[in-house]
């Protein structure tokens, strides 16, 4: 018996976790596309009824630089997170078993510490009075009453800070199942070591590239803390914003609008990676 | 032929860049100088201070209660479908494997936002119940991933074996598949639990009053200058305990 059929131990086994995602994960979602279209009640709660008013209210102009922001700040920091990260899983595949288990450890270590003392590490380490800041103007790389904090370049330097490991992880996974040979024979046959690395190792790692492109976007779309902590008031995005009209606005039916609209942005790349591999597959076939 | 050094070179300038912000918080825990801008020399202080304040530990508590039962349950839940993915070819699984993987790509503000829209409009407090449910929902996937992964690695003749040496299918299960298994699933089971400690954006969304985990306690703490400098300790232990954690668990899967 190597594969089973017996169809009511598949529905025993398959049951419990379905039915808790379906509750906890489908309906919810399901729930906050419903909720755009209700009415507000004053308690902070969702009002008996239907009204298309919140849908006219998120179509506001004062939300297009949001997106713009959000947009390129995620785009910027997966390319960053790439460029990085690309050389990192070349690295540690290339290297003896047991440096590899330390390069991990050492990449797995800040990624599973606390999210926000990393973002509080940045935030000291930038501080006016802070390491970082007496350093570069001891050096006198930046004027005397340079402000690093509340910056847009700030947010975008410790968004990449925090992707960075989900960048690396897939990358590696994928690295280490590369052919390394193909490299060399790619050297072999004349190909400079830049070369050899773009045209042969970046193709062979696609499925890297993709998976570690989605994570870091999708991840950036929803931020609302970095930019918190670290950005100005002008540089927040559309998490903020959710976040805002959740807590500060009590205002329910505009905060799932705007998260719907955030939902349909993060599966619909997600839909034509899917579509993307599934013809990666058939192709590979 | 000769290698490139740069691939090399970027690496150790990624690692350094991971962790000198973790080392200049560990070292600024022991600066008598409230912003570490510079060294005013070595002190226990902030430590001492931080062991005094009462609201921190209960705040631990609090998340390590959390984090234990909502691993427990999503070790559970992942095992059971960990096993019907990998044995199962059908229609079910596709929606299975389509649901598992789903909630690993949905931006945290999302999953907080559509779970505090359930619990509003259901009617239900928010409170240690809806954390703990909210936990156990995202750590499901990952405990899930891990134990594939494990379970693709395990060699299933094994089990037929054990069945014509006379066990039964339950017998099988228990005494051969479980034990060699159990690697994977406290592997994931240890992932659950620091990704629920460590998690800020959905307990914010679903906690209430009296239920501040330790990141809504940090956080808070943040927003006062006075008590930063105990943020640093706090750090510095929690660092710590990250390391001894990472290395616990990387033990565990390369054992299997």
């Amino acid at each position: 018996m190597s594969t089973e059929t017996r169809p009511v131990r598949q529905w025993l086994l398959t049951l419990p976790s379905l039915t808790w995602l379906a509750v906890f994960f489908v309906i919810p979602a399901i729930l906050v596309i419903i909720t755009a279209f209700r009415p507000t009640d004053l308690q902070g709660g969702v009002g008996a009824g239907w009204t298309l008013a919140t849908l006219r209210e998120v179509q506001d102009p004062a939300y297009l630089p949001i997106l713009w922001r959000t947009l390129w700040l995620s785009g910027a920091t997966t390319l960053i997170c790439l460029a990085l990260a690309l050389p990192v899983a070349f690295q540690m595949a290339r290297v003896g078993q047991h440096m590899r288990q330390v390069l991990l450890l050492l990449v797995v270590i800040p990624f599973l510490s606390n999210f926000l003392i990393r973002i509080f590490a940045w935030k000291s380490l930038l501080h006016p009075e802070g390491p970082l800041t007496k350093l570069l103007i001891g050096l006198h790389l930046i004027p005397e009453n340079a402000v690093l904090l509340n910056h847009v370049g700030t947010v975008l330097l410790v968004l990449v800070y925090t992707q960075l490991p989900f960048a690396i992880l897939p990358l590696y996974a994928a690295a280490e199942k590369f052919d390394f040979g193909l490299l060399d024979a790619a050297r072999d046959l004349g190909a400079g070591p830049w070369r050899a690395f773009s045209k042969v190792f970046v193709p062979g790692v696609r499925r890297g590239l993709i998976s570690a492109s989605v994570m870091v976007f999708v991840c950036c779309l929803g931020q609302y803390v970095i930019p918190q902590m670290v950005g100005g008031t002008s540089d927040e995005m559309l998490g903020s914003k959710i976040a805002q009209r959740v807590f500060s606005d009590r205002n329910l039916p505009h905060a799932s609008a705007l998260a719907g609209g955030l939902m349909l942005a993060v599966l619909v790349p997600m839909l034509v990676v899917v579509l993307w591999q599934q013809f990666g597959r058939k192709e590979a076939e | 032929m000769k290698r490139s050094r740069l691939p090399a070179f970027i690496t150790l300038g990624v690692i350094l860049f991971l962790f000198a912000p973790l080392v200049v918080l560990v070292v600024n825990s022991f600066n008598a100088s409230r912003f570490g801008g510079e060294w005013e020399g070595f002190t226990w202080n902030w430590y001492v201070k931080l062991w005094a304040a009462g609201e921190v530990w209960e705040s631990l508590w609090i998340t390590l209660k959390i984090a234990l039962s909502a691993s427990l349950a999503a070790m559970v839940l992942g095992t059971l479908a960990a096993y019907a993915l990998h044995r199962f070819r059908s229609w079910l699984q596709t929606v299975h494997h389509m649901l598992i993987t789903l909630p690993l790509v949905m931006p945290d503000i999302l999953m907080g936002m559509s779970l505090l829209a359930l619990f509003v409009l259901s009617g239900i407090e928010t409170g240690l119940l809806t954390i703990w449910i909210a936990h156990v929902t995202f750590c499901l996937s990952f405990v899930t991933m891990v134990v594939l992964g494990r379970l693709q690695d395990f060699d299933f003749t094994l089990l037929d074996a054990a069945r014509d040496l006379g066990a039964t299918q339950a017998k099988a299960v228990k005494k051969v598949l479980l034990p060699l298994l159990l690697p994977g699933v406290l592997a994931g089971g240890l992932l659950a639990f620091t990704l629920s400690i460590d998690d800020y954006v959905i307990t914010f969304f679903v906690s209430g009053p009296g239920t501040t985990t330790l990141p809504l306690r940090v956080a808070s703490m943040m927003k006062t200058s006075r008590s930063l400098p105990m943020i640093n300790a706090l750090s510095a232990l929690l660092i710590a305990s990250t390391f001894i954690f990472a290395a616990l668990s990387s033990r565990l899967q390369r054992r299997a």
